[in-house]
Parts: C-alpha cells; sequence; structure tokens
C-alpha cells in the first residue's frame, strides 16, 4: 500500500502545536517512515501553488492547527480542506478558538488601538495602523487583513476529527498519530488521542462531597495537595473537561483551566463549568448561590477560557467568508 | 525596479516575510522584514483576573513559554508586592535555566549550527542536523535530543507541562521537589554541564580553528554599531532571571541602568504601516530610522547584546569564555553572527547554574510561597528570553481584575535592527548582474537566523528555513530564482 499522504499546516497559534508533535520525540521517526508528508510550510518546502496544483482529495489526512484569524488563514483552510480526505483541527486553537478566542471580548479596532496606540510605550503622534497595502518609496509592500473575529476551523470548514489540547499532549499526539495510521477510524467528528471521560474521572485527588461557601484564587489560599482543589473551593475545569492530558496541571497542584475541550456530549464548556460551578456552592438558596458566584472574577473569561470562540451565548457573525 | 522576495515559510504562509528591493542598476536599494500576524494580548488580557494572565500570556510563544511565564509571574510578584521565598526563586531559576539549556542547544546546533560545523557554502543536502551529526558523530546528534528531552523533563517535574508550564503564583511557586525529583535533576544538571564543556570545545575545533569563518563573523556585512541592553545582578553580571536592565552604547559605555519599573523612560515603541510588529528604540535618543550608531536609539537584545551589556559572566567557567571571547573580538562586539559564540556562553552559564542550583540544600525546602499579599496594583516583570529582554506590565485594579496590560517581547527589540542586518548582508551579497547563487541566498539568511527571531518560531524548532529569492525583471517576469530546499 502506498504511503498516506499528510500535510501540516498553522494558523492564527503560539507554534506550541508544532513543537507538541516534536515532543513525541523517537516515535516522530517511526511516524515519519510511515507517511509521505507533502506539505508544511516549516518543515518542507512545498509552496502554496503546488498545494493548489494538486488534485482534490489526493492529500490523505490534513493536520490544521491555529484559529482563523485572517484572510490568508482561511484561504488556506479551504484550499487545504478541498485537497484533502480527512481535516483534522490539531490543537485547541484548532478546535474551539483557545486563548487567541478570548480576542472576541473585543473589536479588532480596539485591539488595533490598544496595540498601535494606547499602550504606553508606543510613541504614534500620527496615529498609524498597519494595513494591508503600504507604497514605499521603492514599492509596495502587502500585509493580510486581519478580520473582526476569531474562528475555530469547523466555523470555515468541513472538519472530520478533533485532536484537543493547548498544545496536546504527548500521549494524546502519539495515540492519535496511532489511530490514524492503523487505518480504523471512528466516527466522523470524534476527537482522537483522548478520553471519553471527563478529566475528574482520571484525576488520582480524593473526592468527598464537594460543598463550597466561598471559592477562592488559586493564591488566595494553599492547596493541600491531595483533596479535590474543586473541594477546596479553587475552581477546577476538570468537570467540564475532556481527559486524556494526565492531568497536568493537577501534578503541579494547579487547577484544570480546561484547554482540552468538553467532555463527551458536551456542546458547550464554559456553560457546562457554570454548571458545575453552581452545583458545588453548599445551600439550596438560590440567591446565595448567585451571591457566591458573582464573588467569582472574571467568570465569563474563566469558564470560556480556551472555548470563547465557540460559546453559545456570544452572538457572532456568520463565518468568515462573508468578509 | 526589481524586486527580491525572501520568504523564509513561503511566500502566502504567513509569520514574516523579507522583501529586498533592487535599483535600477541592479544593486539593493532597501530591505523590509513584515509581521503579517496580530493576536493582541495586550487588549484581550484586559477584564481577565490577573493573576491568570500570567498563564495566559504564555501562549504568545509556544517555543518560549516558559519566558512568558517567568516573567508573568515576576509581574504579579510586583503587583502583589510580594517578595517571593528563597526556595521559590531558586526554583524559579532552576526552571528557568533548564530552558535555556534546552533552548540554546536546540538553537545551536539544529538551526545554526549547520551553517558553522557543516560550513555555509556545503550542499543543502549536507546543511541540516544530519550533516551536523555526520560531521561531528552520531552520538552527538543523540545527545541534542536527549538535552532537550532531559531539561524538559525538569521543566515538567516544576510546571506540569512541557509546552505552556504552569506555577507561577505571586510571592512563590505551586510545586517545590522531593528527593527522587532533585536526584534526577542533579543528573540532568551534570549532563547539561558536561555538554556546555563540549560544546564550547566543539565551537573552537569547528569555528574558531576556521579562518575562512572567522573571517566571515568579522566581514563588516554582518555589523552593526548599536547600544546594547540586558539584565545584569548587583556586580553588573549577566542574569537571565533578575536584576536591573543595562544599556551600553556602541562603544561599550554605560548609557543606563534601571529597574523594572523604569521601562517606560527609557523604551519607546515606533509603528510603520507595513508591518504588524512595532519598532523598540532607546526613548533618551529617538527614533532616528533605520540607522546604526550613537546618534540612534537603536539597541539590540539576545546573547551578544547581553554579553556586551555585562561586565562578566556570572559562573566561573562561563566568564572564563568570555575573557576568550574578548581577547578574540574585542569588548564591545558589533559582529551578529558572533551571537553563536555567545549563545554558547550563556548555555555554559545555564549549566552550571544548574548544577548549583540543583546541589543547594535548600531545593528542597517546602517554604514554596510568600503569603504576605499586599492590595494588587501596577507592577512589571523582566527576564532575558533566549531571543531578548521580555518585558510584561499589569496594571490591576485593588479587587485584582487586570486593567491594563502592556508586552514588549524579545524579538520585537531587535526588529529594526533585523531589517538592517538583512539590507546590509543583501547589499553585501547582490550585486548587478551577479549570479545568486544558493550559498548566496544562505548568507543573506545567516544574517536573519543569528538573532533566532521568534516570528519563524517553529521554524526555530524544525530546524531550517525555506527561502525563495526571486529576480524580477521591471515587467514582472522573473529573470532568477534561486530555492533552497531544507532536508
Ligand atoms: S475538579 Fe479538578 S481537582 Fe477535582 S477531581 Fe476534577 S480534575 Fe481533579
Ligand atoms: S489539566 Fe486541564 S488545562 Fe491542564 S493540560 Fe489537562 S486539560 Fe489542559
Amino acid at each position: 500500500m502506498a504511503k498516506p499522504k499528510v500535510a501540516f499546516y498553522w494558523a492564527a497559534s503560539c507554534g506550541g502545536c508544532e513543537i507538541a508533535v516534536l515532543e513525541i520525540h523517537e516515535k516522530l521517526l517511526d511516524v515519519a517512515a510511515q507517511v509521505e508528508i507533502v506539505f508544511w510550510p516549516v518543515a518542507i518546502d512545498a509552496k502554496y501553488k503546488d498545494v493548489e496544483a494538486m488534485e482534490d482529495k489526493s492529500i490523505d489526512v490534513t493536520f490544521f492547527n491555529g484559529a482563523i484569524r485572517s484572510s490568508e488563514n482561511e484561504h488556506i483552510a479551504k484550499l487545504l480542506r478541498q485537497k484533502s480526505k480527512i481535516m483534522i483541527a490539531f490543537g485547541s486553537c484548532a478546535s474551539e478558538g483557545c486563548i487567541p478566542g478570548l480576542a472576541n471580548f473585543y473589536t479588532k479596532d480596539a485591539l488595533m488601538d490598544r496595540v498601535f496606540k494606547e499602550t504606553p510605550s508606543t510613541t504614534n503622534e500620527e496615529g498609524i495602523l498597519p494595513g494591508p497595502e503600504t507604497q514605499v518609496a521603492e514599492g509596495k509592500l502587502t500585509l493580510p487583513v486581519l478580520w473582526d473575529h476569531v474562528w475555530p476551523l469547523e466555523d470555515v470548514v468541513d472538519v472530520d476529527y478533533f485532536i484537543p489540547g493547548c498544545s496536546p499532549a504527548p500521549v494524546t499526539v502519539a495515540k492519535a498519530f496511532e489511530t490514524i495510521l492503523s487505518g480504523n477510524l471512528p466516527p466522523k467528528g470524534s476527537v482522537l488521542g483522548a478520553s471519553e471521560v471527563a478529566l475528574c474521572e482520571e484525576c488520582p485527588r480524593e473526592r468527598h462531597d464537594k460543598k463550597v461557601k466561598k471559592f477562592y484564587r488559586p493564591h488566595e489560599i494553599v492547596d493541600d495537595g491531595k483533596t479535590c482543589l474543586m473541594e477546596q473551593g479553587i475552581i477546577c475545569a476538570g468537570l467540564a473537561t475532556r481527559g486524556g492530558c494526565g492531568h497536568l496541571c493537577i501534578n503541579a497542584n494547579m487547577p484544570c483551566r480546561g484547554c482540552y475541550g468538553p467532555p463527551p456530549r458536551v456542546k458547550d464548556q464554559g456553560a457546562a463549568l457554570l454548571a458545575a460551578i453552581a452545583s458545588a456552592v453548599d445551600s439550596n438558596d438560590e440567591e446565595e448561590i448567585k451571591q457566591i458566584m458573582s464573588e467569582i472574577p472574571d467568570i465569563a473569561g474563566l469558564c470560556w477560557r480556551f472555548s470563547l470562540a465557540k460559546c453559545s451565548l456570544v452572538n457572532k457573525p456568520v463565518a468568515a467568508a462573508a468578509q | 525596479m526589481k524586486t527580491i522576495s525572501i520568504d523564509p515559510i513561503t511566500r502566502l504562509e504567513g509569520h514574516g516575510k523579507i522583501e529586498i528591493f533592487l535599483d535600477d542598476n541592479g544593486e539593493v536599494a532597501n530591505a523590509y522584514v513584515q509581521i503579517p500576524e496580530l493576536r493582541g494580548f495586550e487588549k484581550f488580557c484586559e477584564g481577565r483576573a490577573v493573576e491568570e494572565v500570567a498563564h495566559i500570556t504564555p501562549r504568545i510563544c509556544g517555543v518560549c513559554p516558559e519566558a512568558h511565564h517567568m516573567a508573568g509571574m515576576k509581574t504579579l510578584d510586583a503587583v502583589f508586592k510580594v517578595e517571593p521565598t528563597s526556595t521559590a526563586k531558586k526554583l524559579r531559576r532552576l526552571l528557568y535555566n533548564s530552558f535555556f539549556v534546552s533552548d540554546h542547544t536546540t538553537h545551536f546546533y539544529i538551526l545554526a549550527g549547520p551553517d558553522f560545523v557543516v560550513g555555509p557554502d556545503a550542499p543543502v543536502a549536507e546543511r541540516n542536523i544530519l550533516g551536523v551529526i555526520a560531521k561531528v558523530g552520531l552520538e552527538t546528534g543523540g545527545e541534542v535530543i536527549k538535552r532537550r528531552r532531559e531539561c524538559n523533563h525538569i521543566v515538567e517535574m516544576l510546571a506540569g507541562r512541557q509546552v505552556h508550564p504552569i506555577c507561577g503564583l505571586p510571592g512563590g511557586v505551586s510545586k517545590g521537589l522531593n528527593a527522587e525529583e532533585i536526584a534526577e535533576a542533579k543528573q540532568i544538571a551534570a549532563n547539561s554541564l558536561e555538554f556546555a564543556k563540549f560544546s564550547i570545545q566543539l565551537f573552537h575545533d569547528m569555528v574558531l580553528g576556521n579562518t575562512a569563518y572567522k573571517d566571515l563573523i568579522l566581514s563588516d556585512m554582518y555589523a552593526h554599531k548599536t547600544y546594547y541592553m540586558g539584565l545584569v545582578d548587583d556586580q553588573n553580571r549577566a542574569d537571565f532571571y533578575d536584576g536591573k536592565v543595562r544599556v551600553v552604547d556602541p562603544d561599550g559605555n554605560e548609557f543606563a541602568k534601571f529597574p523594572a519599573s523604569e521601562y517606560l523612560e527609557h523604551i519607546g515603541e515606533h509603528v510603520e504601516p507595513w508591518s504588524y510588529l512595532k519598532f523598540p528604540y532607546l526613548k533618551k535618543i529617538g527614533w532616528k530610522g533605520f540607522v546604526e550608531g550613537k546618534d540612534s536609539g537603536i539597541y539590540r537584545t539576545a546573547p551578544l547584546a547581553r554579553i556586551n551589556a555585562s561586565e562578566a559572566m556570572a559562573t566561573p567557567l562561563a566568564n572564563a569564555e568570555l575573557q576568550k571571547f574578548r581577547e578574540t573580538l574585542g569588548r564591545t562586539v558589533h559582529a551578529t553572527l558572533a551571537t553563536h559564540w555567545a549563545r554558547l556562553i550563556e548555555l555554559m552559564q545555564a549549566a552550571e547554574a544548574m548544577v548549583e542550583l540543583t546541589n543547594d540544600p535548600e531545593i528542597g525546602s517546602d517554604d514554596l510561597r510568600n503569603r504576605d499579599l499586599g492590595t494588587p496594583g501596577e507592577g512589571v516583570g523582566i527576564v532575558e528570553a533566549p531571543r531578548g529582554t521580555l518585558i510584561h506590565h499589569y496594571i490591576s485594579d485593588e479587587n485584582g481584575i487586570a486593567q491594563k496590560v502592556n508586552l514588549i517581547v524579545g524579538t520585537t527589540h531587535n526588529n529594526a535592527p533585523i531589517c538592517m542586518s538583512i539590507k546590509r548582508a543583501a547589499q553585501g551579497l547582490i550585486h548587478k548582474n551577479g549570479e545568486i547563487s544558493e550559498g548566496t541566498l544562505n548568507k543573506v539568511e545567516m544574517a536573519f537566523r543569528a538573532y533566532d527571531p521568534c516570528f519563524g518560531c517553529a521554524t526555530h524548532a524544525i530546524g531550517q528555513t525555506p527561502l525563495i529569492v526571486t529576480v524580477y525583471a521591471p515587467d514582472g517576469s522573473v529573470v532568477a530564482q534561486g530555492r533552497q530546499d531544507p532536508q
């Protein structure tokens, strides 16, 4: 059998997903020997027009990391979709928008003004904003157009599978590659390389009844190192997060913030975390519950830390194509 | 007018491109390095719980998240007006020096090594990590991978995750080390020190022993007389984690020395319409355009700048090597390619620091946090990231909600110098009717690579930057094309 043809691409992301691929160390060599990499801008020099020249569906699998923030991101996402049999959203940015998705709390203009006009170190009396086209003495310089919104990949193209994590833990990357190479693929829409249960079920911490009268921020309390963080009043996203990372943050005595996305059958991770927090409160009095919850700082930015771009409560314009 | 485009990542992929314009005589008229990305952390961190900003900002860069997390936790110390415990500081330093060893090793061997160990004019097929291995032996290649993995393991022991570590709290850290972990860390530190010694010897044998390379390093084409910036301790020795920011002028005289909290008096950022990345400069001199010299506010950061800004290194072997560096190249070194030697001197300091820290009995203490926090307010935290001085600045309200955030990251400081270096190298290498050979293109790119720019961060990890240079005739037709295929 011919080796499967694979492509890697990264859009609006930090580069951590590319590092995540390297962190499987020797296993990467095994994987590399079993596939033919046809497009990976950081590693091999195949150009955009080479991809364009490929026949439709001639790439077996594309691993796409990063969110969609610019004209260029969307353009390549669509092109790779057209050329690929299987399109995989790799990592939290492509799956849920991740941290870059927090930009959806603000407009693009507010972002630009803050960065280029308002920050205290910036000197910009003329109020210059970088833009798509600049005429300089020697010629014309161009930049991609930034959009008003950050989109997860599935908002602009059809996605077959998701690999979770910011960035995916080495064990997830290795398992996902294994599944794909086995050819024994789960139903479309499945999450690869992670668990089918919530993180709490894999967490080594001791659990009793959750009875919380007051929530603490991580620096306000000394964690005992063994009891469920939520029980101690430190908000932890474990109940609203898919397992499979190896509870990495808990290992460092820090709460989970939800980078593995929602657990199976949960659509809106933030809403699920809100519900989990509410049900941990030791009260039956709705007013008291509200009161205790209202003391939690930036609850929206906490519950939707990695999934604001998918939040069902935020109105967003119809996907990027319209722009 | 003819244009040469060098797209490090290929033309349409974004994340940084270089445009070189030729004049009508076929000589290089100007060069621009453009950054086509903006994510806007300075805005969307507003409104977040301030302690969470130290966990959000590492997502600026997946290659150096340790640096962002460290700058973030130091900023939280300042915001909450708290001094971390002595153990916490040592654990932070251990994490940070381990990260430096891993990052500098990766850069030297995988990214820059091929140019020096194998040679800038060697066939492309050999100019990569495999070529390096062929030249210096398979064991070295294995060692590079092992160094990365072992040092990342220390990061993981202290901060849970290799990418986007998480352990920073105002006043300390969330996790310590048990006896077993310390034993492991000690061994890793000892291995790192041996490796640093080996690397410096290799540099002496392969590079300094070769006149052609030495001439290349010292050639005018790769030099800029600028100011230099770096963190120093109270004896003006290089410090990656803490201290004051020291700036020296192109002659090596101290120009400024200031604590983190005063950075705004010294650093300004200029905006150009053709890049989403700003151009920092020294405020007291002013933005004078893309020019070097004492009258221009342009300064540089990262290994060479740190070495220039320091009187000495903080550890004995690194300091001994610094003396050799200065005997060979002078007190203040403007040769951009000397950055690679400077990086190895830093690698040595980081490895020596790891040994020192893992042997310090206090490292096993459980006094991890000073919980005497003040009312949150404004704070600035500065560390040296491998790619330059990294500044985080948070303004919190009294409830601990971030109101304003400002960030100046390593590569940003070098934004203007990178543009200047590319122009200078291109001017020195590309001439009318001259053949643009593959080696020539690589030499232009070497000027860029020496800075280890973070916008090529993924490139940094994989090891080689695809480079395409196209020469267009005035009518737009392609008259020459050079292409370097990474292996
Ligand atoms: S809430 Fe967090 S600490 Fe508690 S069991 Fe779940 S994952 Fe573990
Ligand atoms: S514990 Fe939560 S935030 Fe941490 S790596 Fe796992 S899923 Fe991500």
